[in-house]
């Protein structure tokens, strides 16, 4: 397979030192999406959104078009965006926000131009200091440009848009949970249905939550139309989207590939992106999607990054990360590190994620450390079925949120593909690599 | 007498303007108080509560659910490093502990200058350069064993004051304007916002 070479749709300024500033924004056609979106009525602007058959970009990969669609008109409508970015391996959102902050403010202003919203708040993880400024930084430019705040660009439209830094929870990356950390409070998510905040959202008002990167390529898609960008990719999965490469590989970083065109083994060894494993040795596993996701084997290398795709496999394209693991990785090591992230960000609320995340992590450390007992698979397959009855792909859900019911997966994935390597742990008491 | 200094009060009234519901400000008036204090004191969680409309147990309930938020004192320099599943195929684990062994600290102590604590992070989004190291929340990348005892070296003698200050200031940009539209005054929020509005 080839390798496309799309329209650089959301990293077409990260060739310049300065793509953060006001200055190399606008000799780069900035803000002309959010000129020409002020020509056009609020409904056409949508319309355009609907036709790029936009994915949200943040994890579920909701049409950004249907989300928009769903908020009902009230006098007092939010736009939010899911700057929370917290999903382990993925950091793609993290270089948008430093790197080209004026592109999220306009995608960010023509969202809120077609929704008929009079107030944003961009919530970025409190971790991302530098990423904070220079939202900041750029938003103080963007109201003296004229480009948000009262009448912009001379229009009748007007639009106030906050920074806010949250302080560290993975939980918040979850929609409702975010609104509730933005309200001030605790990150706990919210009891469903409702099931969107276009219901019931912020302050209890209709709200709409989209994530940076779905934000960032409103520019281009108003600029270029829709269409354009539904021509590229193939089918549901339409566009370029960012893939967050890390792990054993030679150029780990954050790669801009057209939908579809492109597999996980053109992403992971060829020369221009990931370049190949180093020490020359072979491929074990690749986690796509977010740890949540269940493992790939070397069997899926030519499966295309598309959407439907991926799920079709059995996994999901997530959050857009891809990590992979070599020959000499551990893979009781790895669910179990993945497994204490989920254990350690649990909120709480629902006793199958609380308790079941801690037995989880307790039974693979055990496993790993050299003390598992024989029957401690089955145990580990006993309290993936409680958290998720079935532990399928897509999982079944117990709990609020899709946190807990999502641990199962990777562990059973790790335990069906290495079922050997966890039973010579047990046998000889300790982990073979040592 | 108020503990929160007459700048941090006027900008966390700030803060609490920039919202149509006050409580949405608890955070970044909890962040402000870890500027002016390096982390958050009873005395601070009291004036928080006050401007938000909270008792302090509520604004300490919800503080600590957050873990950039700390209700016990830590060093200048929190040295935050991941060790989740990208850093770990890195090395995270042997930075981990060279940085314990280094400083004298375990994972979560602070050295007995007060200089630095020691914290195990969970993913930092910052993979492709990984193993992570965040100090004070900003990244330092793809470090070894010798290039971290130079950043320790480096934040020790004040090389690096620039780029990483002191722990709990996290935005040194502030808003320079702007306006709450959204409200039915549509009340301007500070003085330079009519400017900023009418540009």
């Amino acid at each position: 397979m080839t390798i496309t070479e799309p329209p650089r749709i959301v990293t077409s300024r990260l060739g310049y030192e300065d793509s953060h500033t006001l200055e190399r924004y606008l000799a780069t056609g900035g803000y002309e999406g959010l000129r020409k979106a002020l020509t056009m009525t609020p409904e056409q602007v949508a319309a355009e959104v609907d036709a790029a058959s936009l994915l949200g970009r943040g994890g579920a990969g909701f049409p950004a078009g249907r989300k928009w669609s769903m908020l009902r008109k009230a006098p007092t409508t939010y736009l939010v965006v899911n700057g929370d970015e917290s999903e382990p391996a993925t950091f793609k959102d993290h270089m948008l926000v430093e790197r080209d902050p004026h592109q999220l403010v306009e995608g960010v202003v023509i969202a809120a131009y077609a929704l008929g919203v009079a107030q944003a708040f961009i919530y970025l993880r409190g971790e991302f200091a530098l990423g904070l400024e220079r939202v900041q930084a750029a938003l103080n430019d963007a109201y003296d440009h004229g480009a948000v705040g009262r009448g912009i660009f001379g229009s009748d439209f007007s639009v106030d848009v906050v920074v806010h830094p949250g302080a560290g929870a993975y939980i918040c990356g979850e929609e409702t949970a975010l609104i509730e950390s933005l309200e001030g409070k605790r990150g706990f998510p919210r009891i469903k249905p409702p099931y969107f905040p276009a219901v019931i959202g912020l302050y209890g008002e209709p709200t709409v939550v989209n994530n940076v990167e779905t934000l960032s390529n409103l520019p281009w898609i108003v600029r270029n139309g829709g269409s354009a960008f539904a021509a590229l990719g193939e089918g549901r999965s339409a566009g370029t989207r960012l893939f967050a490469l890390s792990g054993h590989v030679r150029n780990p970083g954050v790669y801009e590939i057209e939908m579809v065109k492109t597999t996980f083994r053109d992403l992971i060894y060829a020369p221009v992106l990931g370049a190949g494993i180093p020490g020359g040795r072979d491929l074990k596993a690749i986690i796509p999607g977010g740890v949540s996701a269940p493992w790939f084997g070397p069997e899926h290398l030519d499966l295309p990054l598309g959407q439907d795709e991926v799920a079709a496999a059995g996994s999901m394209l997530g959050s857009g990360s891809v990590v992979v693991m070599d020959d000499s990785t551990c893979a009781v090591r790895a669910a179990w590190r993945v497994t204490r992230f989920f254990w350690r960000e649990s909120c709480g609320q629902c006793t199958p994620c609380r308790e079941g995340s801690g037995w989880l992590e307790k039974i693979l450390r055990r496993i790993e450390d050299g003390a598992g007992r024989e029957d401690d698979l089955d145990l580990l397959m006993d309290a993936c079925d409680n958290i998720s009855p079935g532990v399928a792909w897509p999982p079944q859900q117990t709990t609020i949120c899709v946190l807990g019911p999502s641990i199962p997966s990777s562990i059973a994935s790790a335990i069906r593909m290495f079922r050997d390597e966890f039973l010579l742990h047990v046998k000889e008491g300790g982990c073979p690599h040592g | 007498m108020a503990h929160l200094s007459e700048e941090t009060t006027a900008r966390a009234r700030e803060l609490v303007g920039l919202y149509p519901h006050r409580r949405s400000a608890l955070i970044p008036l909890c962040h402000l108080a870890q500027e002016q204090d390096g982390w958050l004191r009873p005395e601070a969680i009291e004036e928080i509560a006050a401007l938000v409309g909270l008792t302090p147990a509520e604004v300490l309930a919800t503080a600590t659910f957050y873990d950039m938020l700390h209700t016990e004192p830590v060093g200048t320099y929190m040295i935050s490093i991941c060790t989740n599943i990208a850093c770990m195929l890195r090395g995270a684990d042997d930075l981990l502990s060279h940085a314990e062994e280094s400083l004298g600290v375990a994972a979560g102590g602070t050295t007995t200058d007060g200089m630095f604590t020691l914290e195990e992070a969970e993913c930092v989004a910052d993979c492709g350069r990984a193993p992570c190291v965040q100090v004070n929340h900003r990244f330092f990348g793809g470090l070894t064993a010798d290039s971290f005892d130079t950043l320790v070296e480096d934040l020790r003698s004040g090389r690096l004051a620039a780029d990483v200050p002191p722990h709990g200031t996290l935005i040194r940009v502030r808003r320079n304007g702007g306006l709450r539209v959204g409200t039915s005054t549509g009340e301007v929020a500070s003085s330079t916002a009519t400017e900023a509005g009418e540009a």
